[in-house]
């Protein structure tokens, strides 16, 4: 059965039809029309910059279509800012949270609409009393008295889910709600979108993790480049089906790699101890090696103390005691500057905030590490000329977009930052290369792009140290997997022979038996 | 000797209250402000427009309040000129606070030689038409809470109401917690329909209004007119307070206390033969002010927004 068969019966609550956006003359969306059935879950799938957010943002009346109209339960409505979206049963739960910090649960819940007793004063009392109500109906349990601050990220998700039922939201968009959560959480989210939708709710759910889609939509919208490809029904496909349809391309998710002998030893970490910033210990009396023409990954969930490790690795945290070696030499509590001397270079985890400075332009972005060297500086002047040939040589070898050396890191994509990152660490011709959860938040051909790179790097008989939080990428990439556990290795096994049972395991403090 | 002790500490206590009033007054205005995610340096220039509009209103009319209120809108117009600069266009919030603090002093000199035969001063009110003091007489003369209160004008005791008044609608009401969102995450307060401009002006107006008491509570109480130097660095010692109390209302009250106390014991200082210049003496609020803002707030708690304009159409 196609789309159009199984959806005949179902009830429309939200009709957008033909709606194109244009900001000048680039056009985000390009006539899509979108239609979303009651107590189902429409997923939007497409790109980084495909358009979705752009969609959605119209939907929820913080843009307004350039053309095409919206239909709301059939009839034809004019969102022009959040609140009549809110009337009309819309909610929207952001990428980046919505939430103010210093403030509990039940007053981000009630803000804006907040129960009064007479002269305005609030009536905390009856908050709290409407908080519980719906958590408890929808199974979303948040403690009300917490402070954003003080919760974890899934539950702050489950605030923002909160809000916008607390304001009567019968459609609910989820703008990739998964790119910040556990493995845990996304398990938990998948089964609050189930109850939702089982109290008749209708879920718009943009992503562009395809497992997620396959687990927990009906029905799914892609688009490209801001066109309208097609809607599918999720359960007479797959995710290869889905991935080509939003690349436009066959896309592999097998990575291609060559059987390789892997060289000596090239770097070392003993007995390392490190605090985290609490002053607890989060790495504990760690070992380990990676040798040349390898590729290490270090499997774990997060907060076992993968961003310490890396930290006191790269110099950017205090080693309490242990010793972290490379080709020999002892580098421990060494200055980042001595580190990236040592020929270690590192892709950070958070790209934004460490990895580039989003408001120097891709030629700045290129020589962050080497801006005093010949020919980049002469005399303590920058060479501008020279930085920006430099600069253009590396768009093209790596393909950045849009081949513009003098654009802003800030206005590149997620995965355009990544390949500035990534052009500028392996130009540097790194001994080890270090990449902290490389790909998160990136769309399947940028992934690709960057597995591909990692696998050149070890083709060249480099030596990297992969950290993920995602098993299937450390499972894809690597030639030996370390576990980490609290910060302690658990088990290192050789990616041939490892099995995501026994990882997900070990990952969970089950042991290596 | 005991007698002497107390007798001293009670006049210590009462020139504290006297000095903190204005202080309070000026930074429940810059609380307002700073909380709904503006930035006001323009208090200082607010608060001498407030003098001179209370001297002279004081002056003229002859009533003490009709001068108080009117010094409260004179801040309040400051305040909309602040909030019309930073909140529609954007501005540059120190810089458009450092402009008022200039327009504030010029303005005022301007007006004085306009009203007062080219003089720089106003001239002085009567006791009689300056603010009452309500517990004159009602202590026996020389006791201890005769020496604290007998002469403490209105104004005191009104701000240790307004900072109740101002706590209870930042903590308690709904607008409250609507500014507070506003100073600490605009585009959240946005998206729950929110109105974050609005919010932003009456908090920057509002903040212009005490600014312009806390100068009035100087000319029609403390003194009985209004000069070119009865408003120096005031202003920005109750934006220090402000900031030393955290951005919250009781902080900013103890936070002039303290300063008020400072100013207290440096009067008590000076009627003594020391051998220490006058001049250092009155250096020590500020003094105490600089070494507590390095020793003691610690890591700032200012709303995450604060001195961010808003600009709604900006991609998140």
């Amino acid at each position: 059965m196609g789309y159009e068969e199984v959806t005949q019966s179902l009830g429309k609550v939200v009709e957008m039809k033909n709606i194109t956006k244009k900001f000048g003359d680039f056009v985000a969306n390009d006539s899509v029309n979108l239609d979303v059935f009651k107590g189902k879950v429409h997923a939007l799938l497409g790109e980084n910059g495909a358009g979705k957010s752009t969609l959605m943002n119209i939907l929820y009346g913080l843009y307004s279509p350039t053309s095409g109209e919206i239909l709301i339960n059939g009839k034809k409505v004019d969102i022009t800012n959040p609140n009549v979206a809110i009337e009309h049963g819309i909610g929207m739960v952001h990428q980046h949270f919505m939430l103010v910090k210093p403030f509990t649960v039940a007053q981000n819940i009630i803000l804006g609409r907040e129960p009064t007793s007479k002269m305005s004063v609030l009536n905390m009392k009856k908050a709290l009393k409407d908080v519980k109500e719906i958590s408890d109906r929808y199974g979303l349990y948040v403690d009300p008295n917490a402070k954003i601050e003080d919760i974890s990220v899934g539950m702050q998700q489950r605030v923002e889910i909160l809000k916008a039922l607390y304001r009567g939201a019968e459609i609910l968009i989820l703008d990739e709600p998964t790119a910040v959560l556990t493995p845990q959480e996304i398990v938990e989210l998948i089964q609050i979108i189930k109850n939702l939708t089982k109290e008749g709710k209708s879920i718009i759910l943009i992503s562009h993790k395809l497992k997620e889609i396959i687990e927990a939509a009906d029905f799914c919208l892609i688009i490209r480049r801001g066109k309208h490809i097609d809607t599918v029904v999720v359960s007479e496909t797959d995710e290869e089906g889905l991935a080509s349809k939003m690349v436009g391309r066959e896309v592999s998710f097998s990575v291609a790699k060559e059987e390789k002998e892997a060289g000596d030893e090239i770097f070392s970490i003993e007995g390392l101890v490190v605090k985290d910033n609490r002053d607890i210990i989060a790495v504990d009396k760690l070992n380990l090696s990676v040798k040349k023409g390898e590729i290490l990954g270090l499997a774990g969930i997060d907060g076992n103390g993968q961003t310490e490790l890396l930290e006191a690795i790269t110099g950017l945290r205090k080693v309490e005691s242990g010793k972290i070696k490379i080709n020999g030499e002892d580098i421990t509590n060494s200055t980042p500057f001595q580190v990236i001397s040592k020929k270690i270079s590192h892709i950070p985890e958070d790209r934004q905030k460490r990895g580039l400075v989003l408001d120097f332009d891709i030629s700045e972005n290129t020589i962050l590490e080497n801006y005093y060297k010949n020919p980049f500086a002469k005399r303590g002047v920058l060479q501008y000329d020279n930085i920006k040939v430099y600069a253009k040589e590396l768009i093209d070898k790596f393909d950045v977009r849009p081949k513009e050396e003098t654009k802003m890191a800030r206005n590149l994509s997620g995965g355009n930052q990544q390949k500035v990152i990534i052009a500028r660490e392996v130009s540097n011709d790194p001994d080890l290369l270090i990449a902290a959860q490389p790909t998160r938040g990136l769309d399947v051909g940028a992934i690709e792009f960057v597995h591909k790179s990692l696998i050149e790097q070890r083709d060249n008989n480099k030596a990297v140290f992969l950290i993920s939080f995602e098993l299937d990428e450390i499972m894809n990439v690597s030639d030996r997997i370390a576990v980490i556990y609290e910060g302690k290795i658990v088990g290192i096994v050789d990616a041939k022979d490892a099995e995501v049972e026994k990882l997900g395991l070990m990952m969970a403090g089950g042991g290596n038996e | 000797m005991i007698e002497t002790i107390l007798n001293n500490l009670a006049l210590i206590l009462g020139t504290t209250l006297m000095y903190s009033t204005p202080l309070i007054y000026t930074s429940l205005g810059g609380v307002l402000s700073e909380n709904s995610g503006v930035i006001n340096i323009g208090l200082e220039g607010m608060m001498v427009i407030g003098a001179f509009i209370g001297a002279a209103i004081g002056y003229y009319v002859g009533n003490p309040w009709i001068a108080f209120i009117g010094a409260g809108i004179a801040g309040g117009l400051f305040g909309l000129l602040h909030a019309f600069a930073c909140v529609t266009f954007g501005a540059n919030q120190v810089v458009s606070g450092i402009a008022i603090n200039f327009l504030g002093a010029g303005i005022a000199l301007f007006l004085s030689r306009m009203f007062f035969e080219g003089a720089t001063m106003t001239k002085s009110i009567p006791l009689d038409n300056k603010m009452p003091r309500p517990l004159n007489g009602v202590f026996p003369d020389g006791s201890f809470l005769n020496i604290i209160f007998d002469n403490q004008y209105a104004t005191v005791y009104l701000a240790f109401f307004m900072v109740l008044l101002i706590w209870f609608f930042m903590y308690k009401t709904k607008y409250g917690l609507r500014l507070r969102s506003v100073g600490e995450h605009p585009t959240a307060a946005d998206t729950l329909g929110i109105n974050v401009m609005r919010i932003r002006y009456f908090a920057v107006i509002m903040s212009g209004v005490f600014a312009g008491f806390g100068g009035a509570a100087m000319s029609l109480a403390i003194v009985s007119n209004f000069r070119p130097t009865l408003i120096s660095g005031h202003g920005f010692i109750a934006l220090a307070a402000m900031i030393f109390g955290k951005w919250k209302p009781q902080g900013a009250l103890l936070a002039c206390l303290l300063f008020g106390g400072a100013q207290g014991l440096a009067v008590f200082l000076g009627q003594f033969d020391f051998e220490i210049s006058s001049q250092l003496i009155s250096m020590l609020p500020y003094v105490i002010t600089i070494v507590v803002l390095i020793g003691f707030v610690g890591k700032s708690a200012a709303p995450s927004a604060d001195g961010i304009p808003y600009e709604k159409e900006s991609k998140y």
